[in-house]
């Protein structure tokens, strides 16, 4: 599922801002409460870790710490391993209360309850070894659980041990064992149509939604077993599965469900003949083809492509197909109170189209909900209530428990107003004082406006911007459409041709009670658009090629008439 | 009178395990049959009584507050002009509080083993019936009558659970739960109302209030037992009962609610000798 980020990524991320001030290394780990005592060998090492080691990597960060390798030495070495790595989040006890549990979403694993979503065993059966050891060795995307790449086999046996040793439903019966998953007939257009069928014979789109975004009619209720919501899966991004975005792995969750969440398994509506084994496979293939299999490739600057003709009028999926798409990755913005550990916004997908007078540009984003939305105000005192751990303002509700305040749905696009020089970049929040940003802002209810940005709550609307554009919500995305002339006469920013213009994304998701700094944030990107050149670039060769080919063929011809002459 | 009464549920109870056996292969599996059956052939009418009475409601009866199922017209075709109402506490025109658990929760030594499937239907996007009860390791036969996307999500804390998707009419699934556990909950994520409750007890001796509060427990071993009373918004009540062989012994609950809707678990209001049988209420305590 879908509703967890990744806050230690999170933190990854806003150290790789330009400009990240001491703070925010610092900030994190205050939060999450670590004691200094278990700091050195603990996931606090993460946090109060230095932006060069973070940027490094998982292997990195998990290296060994010491107080766990002196243990490893001695018996109880799955107790001395869990307490070391894995009870920050999961507690001492296996409850999944860990100190830093609080702010995920979805919640660590409770060990006592045995209730294992990734499976290769039925419906609310026990996990095998295998399913464990999986879990552990890869992490679980689109959770706070990540891979463990730094221990051995022998450590992770210890660990799989210790951690059944915290619920009495291990070893009280025979050992689980994986299902006859059978074999997969292939993929392929027809597979694909079939799976597309076996979607809607099977109900997915109930919660998943017509265009599988995890916007369905049941998607605003869902809980998981501890009664905290819980989204359904926008599969277009399997980037954030936690099982696994493979073929095979999708038609296991289909068959196994996940338990603790909503998701079903689906093996009784298949023996009772809803669908064929061949059709689940099917289904499985037509999963797999609804987007990228990995996370786009980040690449750090938009592209912004001078246009052949006019520029796209609108946002619509006509005017501007074969224009090239950059993905931008967003987290939760975790610097400044209130936090967001669980955003639903994580990534944008841009085009850019100008014409060397006036930019256009069409960003699209998942968001199950159009908020606001009053069909989902229980979802978003929900979300209010699951993350409201460090003192985050709630939105009141009324004596009905009706919100009294819905937030709509918002995205903001920053540039520097100054050039930047080297690397430097104004603070990525909205900027500071001393480095403002120029604001292209869009809401759901206020519509699009820009202005001048000096820090989170410090910003300033242009009154006479001409930045123009409206977004359209369809199936579970949205589709902003953004234009204004390069060179204003106004308060805001020119951009040139061929100068590669900083840039960062913010984000609101109002359904899930994201208001304010509660919100979705990336990195610094640059917007670069091309000059008029780089077309010619690409046509003279072409068209050299095309003529030295007209030229030999003239000269072949000439020699074939002289022959039958 | 008195004879008819205990051998109507002996012949049943006969005749299913008759039923389950026949046809079955030779085996282990077959002997533990026999032993089923020669144990419920074994129920002798000398040596067993019946628990009943009436559970009550007293205060204002709690508002019923309306179901919205606009989602699924299907399913609100399927109610009058009222249209669907909460099931979480339906007080009877008598004042008798439906859909409340009873079982025997201590003083059971032995039991025969479970006989037949107990069955749970999705209708009209409701379960029938809302609260259930089982034997551990009886079959629950879960089905789906309506024509659209059910899942069945059963969160017990004791037992391993389940979550099923039914989407369409037909299917049905088989499941068990292989403890006691008072009480597993049962829900459908796609239609957020949509609960049921399933008592687990490891003997026959369980029964849930009709429409009009009353219930019945028969073929009790004499003996003296604890009587448990289970409501989901009301709580847990318990008491002593005393069974008589040949008899029926008379325990009555009563439940109610203050003017502002808070449970009052009235401790006084029990029961009543009738025939052999005492009952007093030992304590009451609400659940939260």
């Amino acid at each position: 599922m879908k509703t967890g980020r990744f806050p230690l990524v999170a933190v990854a991320f806003a150290m790789l801002f330009g400009g990240v001030p001491a703070t925010a290394a610092a900030g994190p780990a205050a939060f999450v409460g670590v004691a200094p005592a278990t700091s050195a060998a603990g996931l606090a090492t993460l946090f109060g870790v230095a932006p060069a080691t973070a940027a490094a990597g998982p292997a990195a960060i998990f290296g060994v710490a010491p107080a766990a390798a002196a243990a490893l030495q001695e018996e109880g070495e799955g107790k001395a391993l869990y307490d070391a790595w894995c009870a920050e989040c999961h507690g001492a006890t296996g409850e999944g209360d860990g100190s830093a549990a609080e702010s995920m979403l979805p919640r660590p694993r409770d060990f006592t309850q045995a209730r294992y979503q990734i499976r290769t065993t039925g419906s609310g059966e026990l996990p095998t070894d295998e399913d464990i050891r999986a879990a552990i060795e890869n992490g679980l995307p689109g959770t706070t659980m990540p891979g463990w790449p730094n221990l051995d086999d022998g450590q992770i046996d210890s660990i799989i041990d210790y951690l059944k040793s915290f619920s009495r439903f291990f070893g009280a019966g025979p050992p689980p064992e994986a299902m006859d998953f059978g074999s997969d007939p292939g993929g392929g257009a027809a597979a694909l149509a079939a799976g597309a069928q076996a979607y809607i014979a099977l109900q997915c789109q109930e919660c998943h939604g017509e265009a599988a975004r995890g916007d369905g009619t049941s998607a605003p209720t869902l809980e998981d077993w501890r009664g905290l919501p819980v989204r359904a899966a926008d599969l277009t991004e399997a980037w954030f599965f936690n099982g696994g975005s493979s073929v095979e792995q999708l038609h296991r969750r289909i068959l196994t469900g996940l338990d603790g969440t909503p998701m079903p398994a689906a093996i009784d509506a298949m023996n009772s003949g809803v669908v064929s084994p061949d059709e689940v496979w099917q289904l499985a293939h037509y999963l797999a083809s609804l987007g990228p299999r990995e996370m786009p490739t980040l690449r750090d600057v938009a592209r912004v492509a001078r246009a052949e003709g006019a520029l796209p009028a609108d946002g619509s999926e006509e005017a501007w197909a074969g224009v090239e798409t950059f993905y931008f990755p967003l987290s939760g913005q975790i610097i400044q109170s209130p936090r967001n550990f669980a955003p639903t916004v994580d990534g944008v997908w841009v085009q850019g189209l100008h014409d060397g007078s006036d930019m256009a540009l069409r960003i699209r984003w998942s968001d199950p909900s159009e908020s606001p939305d009053p069909r989902w105000d229980e979802w978003q005192n929900k979300m209010t209530a699951a993350l409201d751990m460090d003192g985050a303002e709630d939105i009141p509700v009324d004596s009905a428990g009706s919100p009294l305040f819905r937030p709509p749905d918002a995205l903001l696009l920053q540039f520097p107003f100054d050039p930047p020089e080297g690397t430097e970049k104004p603070y990525f929040l909205m900027g500071d004082s001393r480095n403002p940003v120029y604001l292209w802002s869009w809401s759901a209810v206020d519509g699009v406006s820009a202005g001048r940005g000096r820090g989170l709550e410090s910003i300033e609307a242009f009154a006479d911007d001409p930045v123009t554009g409206g977004a359209e919500w369809a199936e579970g995305q949205w589709t902003l459409y953004l234009r204004r002339q390069l060179r204003t006469d106004g308060d805001g920013l020119d951009f040139a041709e061929g100068i590669p213009t900083p840039l960062a994304f913010q984000a609101w998701d109002g359904s899930s009670a994201e208001t304010g700094k509660r919100s979705a944030v990336s990195s610094w990107y640059y917007v670069l658009l091309e000059p008029p050149a780089s077309s010619t670039v690409v046509v003279a060769p072409l068209l050299a090629a095309l003529l030295t080919g007209a030229f030999g063929l003239v000269l072949v011809r000439r020699a074939q008439d002289r022959r039958s002459k | 009178m008195r004879s008819r009464f205990w051998q109507t549920p002996a012949a049943i109870v006969a005749l299913s395990a008759t039923a389950a056996c026949g046809g079955s292969d030779a085996g282990s599996e077959e002997e533990s049959m026999d032993e089923q059956q020669e144990a419920a052939a074994a129920v002798d009418p000398a040596m067993v009584g019946t628990i009943s009475g009436m559970v009550a409601f007293t205060g204002a009866a709690p508002m019923m507050s309306a179901v919205d199922m606009s989602a699924e017209a299907e399913c609100e075709a399927g109610y009058g002009e009222g249209g669907p109402m909460s099931q979480n506490a339906l007080v009877s025109e008598g004042g008798g509080l439906a859909n409340v658990f009873l079982y025997l929760s201590e003083g059971v030594s032995e039991a025969p083993a479970a006989m037949g499937a107990a069955t749970l239907d999705q209708l009209n996007c409701r379960y029938m019936p809302h609260v259930l009860g089982v034997q551990s390791g009886q079959d629950i036969e879960i089905s789906n009558s309506d024509d659209l996307l059910h899942n069945i999500n059963a969160t017990p804390e004791e037992n391993r659970g389940f979550n099923i998707s039914q989407p369409r009419a037909g299917i049905t699934s088989t499941q068990r739960f292989q403890v006691a556990e008072v009480m597993v909950p049962i829900r459908c994520d796609v239609h957020g109302w949509m609960q049921a409750y399933v008592g687990v007890v490891d003997h026959p001796y369980f029964a849930v209030s009709g429409m009009d509060g009353s219930y019945s427990i028969a073929n009790v071993p004499a003996g003296e037992y604890t009587l448990t009373a289970w409501h989901e918004e009301y709580g847990t009540m318990m008491s002593s009962v005393t069974v008589t062989a040949g008899a029926s012994s008379d325990a009555g609950f009563e439940y109610g609610a203050d003017a502002m809707g808070q449970a009052v678990p009235a401790a006084e209001a029990l029961v009543l000798a009738h025939g052999t049988s005492r009952i007093r209420i030992d304590r009451a305590q609400p659940q939260q």
